[in-house]
């Protein structure tokens, strides 16, 4: 399946979860804010959620400090 | 008559007047008097268009005082719509006490401010806060150094913890929010719930401020509607690259200037 991540084209072999997608891409979850299809997702609630061929994610990865 | 500013307010003398002639009618209990931007000990004949600022050492000037000489700081119509305004802060370490500073300092009416910690010595490298209040409670302190500032100011403090269950309650009514956490776990929460319930609410956070890399690494994003993100996104806070007062203060800089942008109507970026 095809997903544009970030604004760039991503391909996977499998369909994927976006807990599967954040394993894939190594990020946690704890620490991510995403848009999927431009509706802001509660990360740790919809780690479940199948994601579809097309689908438009924008992923914000906090790093710690403040 | 000639027209001067006295105390950034007009005013109109008789020709003639002195400078103590001025501070005799007007404020006979200044000691320090500055002409067009110079102290000055002698007498002086005032002439059209000076710029006259008395000061009587170790008075506080009244709200309405304050309002005047801080307005001439500022440009028209300007100071009005942000001393209307209300700003959300969560967090109080170094973004957080830095960003109310710059927000109280601009003239910001109304700050709510929220953070469960307390002021610990090694805070000290780079928060807003004094060797004397150590062991406070960071809110309590921020807002005690706030009213030194600018004792107008309107402070609400939360001490506490910060979850999507209390989020909106704590910060009701803000114009902007600011995300000013340590934790990324805590960024991303208050990240995440304020878009999803106050999506209509412009949100300016931070991520990537630690160490001493370069100043102009540091930006400010536009991520999606409402939403802004500071930082290089990319320097953790981790053993080896600590937070250090500079780098936090450039970020710190950011996120204020880009809530006055907002409440001015301007885009961030």
């Amino acid at each position: 399946m095809n997903l544009q991540v970030n604004g760039k084209n991503y391909q996977s072999d499998t369909d994927l979860t976006l807990g599967q997608l954040f394993k894939q891409l190594d990020l946690s979850p704890e620490r991510v804010v995403i848009e999927l299809n431009q509706k802001i997702l509660q990360t740790t609630d919809n780690l479940d959620t199948e994601l579809r061929e097309g689908d438009q994610l924008e992923i914000i990865q906090f790093v710690g400090g403040g | 008559m000639i027209k001067i500013q006295f105390n950034e307010v007009p005013l109109e003398i008789p020709n003639g007047t002195s400078l103590h002639q001025l501070r005799a009618k007007q404020q006979p209990g200044a000691d320090i008097l500055i002409i067009n931007g110079f102290p000055t000990v002698e007498d002086y004949l005032l002439k059209n268009a000076d710029q006259v600022i008395m000061i009587q050492r170790g008075v506080i000037p009244d709200a309405d005082q304050l309002e005047a000489l801080m307005m001439a700081r500022h440009t028209p119509g300007v100071h009005a719509r942000i001393a209307q305004s209300r700003v959300g802060i969560a967090g109080a370490g170094g973004l957080g006490s830095n960003i109310a500073i710059a927000l109280a300092r601009v003239g910001v009416g109304q700050l709510v401010i929220a953070d469960f910690d307390l002021v610990e010595p090694s805070n000290l490298n780079r928060q807003q806060y004094f060797i004397d209040q150590i062991g406070l409670p960071k809110v309590m302190a921020l807002k005690e150094n706030l009213q030194r500032i600018n004792p107008y100011v309107k402070t609400e403090i939360f001490t506490g913890r910060i979850n999507p269950q209390n989020l909106m309650q704590v910060f009701a009514g803000v114009d902007v929010m600011v995300e000013a956490f340590d934790a990324p776990e805590q960024k991303a929460m208050l990240t995440a719930s304020h878009l999803q319930m106050a999506p209509d609410c412009p949100l300016v956070a931070a991520s990537g401020m630690a160490g001493y890399a370069a100043s102009n690494s540091i930006q400010t994003q536009k991520i999606c509607k409402n939403f802004y993100l500071i930082g290089d996104q990319i320097t953790a806070a981790q053993p080896g690259q600590g937070l250090m007062a500079p780098r936090v203060s450039i970020a710190a800089g950011h996120q204020a200037n880009a809530v006055l942008r907002i409440l001015l109507g301007e885009q961030p970026e």
